[in-house]
C-alpha cells in the first residue's frame, strides 16, 4: 500500500472528513489521495491561516477537520494558532511537509527549517518527526491524542520520509 | 447609520441564525446589544470570520451569517474565491463597509477609497452579491436568509463607534455554548 493511502487512510479511520490543503512537492500525492476520498470534503486553502479558519469552523460544525501545508506555515500561522486554535482549544492535526531537511535541494528552505521546532516549541505545540516510513505507524495514536486533548498538533514529515525528490 | 446602528437594526434577525462575528468592535457592539449562545464571538485573529463561517456552513446544514469588516476582508482576500468555489447555499457573508479601519482608530482602508468589495467578490466568481445602503440591511440580509443562495452584502455606512465593554467571556465557553448551539 502507498504511504499516500496509508496516512489517508487514517485519517479516515479517525472519522476526519473535512481536509483543507496548501500545496508542496512533497505532499502532491497525499493531496491527490485526500481529493480521491468520498468520506473526505477537500477544501483548498489560498493562505494557511485561512485553512485553519476554515477548519475551525468545520470544527464547531461537527466535522473532525485536518490541514495539511507546508513547514514555512509555521510562519504564516503563529497569531492563528495562538489566538484562535490554541485560545478556544480546538484540535487540529497539521500534517505538514519538512522542507528544508536532509536532501533538499532549494536553500532557501533551510531557512525556515532552522526555525521550525524551535517556533513549534515555543507555542507548546505536540510535535512529531517522520523520517523513515515506518514511523507513520504512529499516525492513527497521534490523530486519537489531538481529538483526546483538542489542541494543535504537528506532524513534520521530511524528505528521508518521503524518499527523497527523484531526480533532483 | 454606523456599524453599531446596522447591529441595532438587525439583530431580530441574527438572533434565530448562527453568528461568526468579526474581531474587536463588532463582537463587542453585538455582545452588548443581543448576547446569544448562536453567536461566535472573535476575540483575535484579524480576517478570519469569513473563513470560520464558511468551515460552519459546510459542516452543517443550519443558516451561517459571518459579519465581517471591509478592512478585515482585505487582510484576508483570498477567503473571496474559497467562497466562490465552495457553495454553502447556507452561508452568508456581510461586510460591514465603513471604510475605516474601525476598531484601531478609524484609519480609511482602501474599500473606502478605489476598491469595490462587491466587484472583487464578483470578479472572484460569487454568484449572489448585493451592495447595499446601511438603512436597507435588514431587508437585504432578510431576503438573503429566505433565498436559501450563498450570497454576499456588502452593507456601506458611516464610519464611528460607540462606546462599548471588552467580552470578558472565556473563550472556551464561547466556543463550548456555539457547538451546543449548532449541535441542538
Amino acid at each position: 500500500m502507498s504511504i499516500n493511502k496509508r496516512i489517508v487512510d487514517d485519517l479516515v479511520a479517525n472519522d476526519i472528513s473535512f481536509v483543507t490543503t496548501v500545496p508542496c512537492k512533497q505532499l502532491a500525492g497525499v493531496i491527490d489521495e485526500v481529493e480521491a476520498r468520498e468520506e473526505i470534503f477537500h477544501i483548498p486553502s489560498n493562505k494557511e491561516d485561512e485553512g485553519m479558519g476554515l477548519c475551525a469552523g468545520a470544527w464547531m460544525g461537527g466535522k473532525r477537520p485536518a490541514i495539511i501545508m507546508q513547514n514555512t506555515a509555521i510562519g504564516v500561522t503563529i497569531n492563528t494558532l495562538a489566538t484562535l486554535i490554541q485560545f478556544y482549544r480546538m484540535p487540529l492535526p497539521m500534517l505538514i511537509s519538512y522542507r528544508g531537511e536532509l536532501r533538499e535541494p532549494v536553500a532557501c528552505q533551510v531557512e525556515m527549517a532552522v526555525h521550525t521546532k524551535a517556533l513549534l516549541n515555543q507555542l507548546n505545540i505536540p510535535t512529531y518527526h517522520f523520517h523513515r516510513e515506518s514511523d507513520a505507524t504512529e499516525l492513527d495514536a497521534i490523530l486519537k491524542y489531538t481529538f483526546m486533548c483538542n489542541k494543535p498538533v504537528a506532524i513534520l514529515t521530511d524528505a528521508s520520509f518521503w524518499g527523497g525528490y527523484g531526480d533532483q | 447609520m454606523i456599524r453599531s446602528e446596522i447591529l441595532r437594526e438587525i439583530a431580530p434577525i441574527l438572533r434565530d441564525q448562527l453568528v461568526i462575528c468579526n474581531i474587536g468592535l463588532p463582537s463587542q457592539e453585538l455582545h452588548m446589544i443581543d448576547d446569544q449562545p448562536t453567536n461566535f464571538y472573535m476575540l483575535g485573529t484579524m480576517g478570519l470570520s469569513s473563513s470560520i463561517g464558511l468551515g460552519v456552513a459546510l459542516a452543517q446544514d443550519k443558516t451561517v451569517i459571518s459579519i465581517d469588516g471591509d478592512g478585515s476582508v482585505l487582510t484576508n482576500f483570498g477567503t473571496l474565491p474559497t467562497i466562490a468555489n465552495n457553495v454553502a447555499d447556507n452561508y452568508i457573508l456581510l461586510i460591514i463597509d465603513n471604510g475605516s479601519y474601525g476598531s484601531t482608530g478609524d484609519q480609511p482602508t482602501y474599500a473606502g477609497r478605489k476598491t469595490s468589495l462587491a466587484a472583487v467578490a464578483k470578479a472572484c466568481g460569487c454568484e449572489n452579491v448585493v451592495e447595499c445602503q446601511a438603512e436597507e440591511t435588514p431587508k437585504v440580509l432578510q431576503d438573503a436568509i429566505d433565498s436559501k443562495k450563498m450570497t454576499i452584502i456588502v452593507a456601506k455606512c458611516e464610519s464611528g463607534n460607540v462606546k462599548v465593554p471588552v467580552i470578558t467571556k472565556d473563550p472556551v465557553v464561547i466556543r463550548d455554548r456555539f457547538m451546543k448551539a449548532v449541535a441542538s
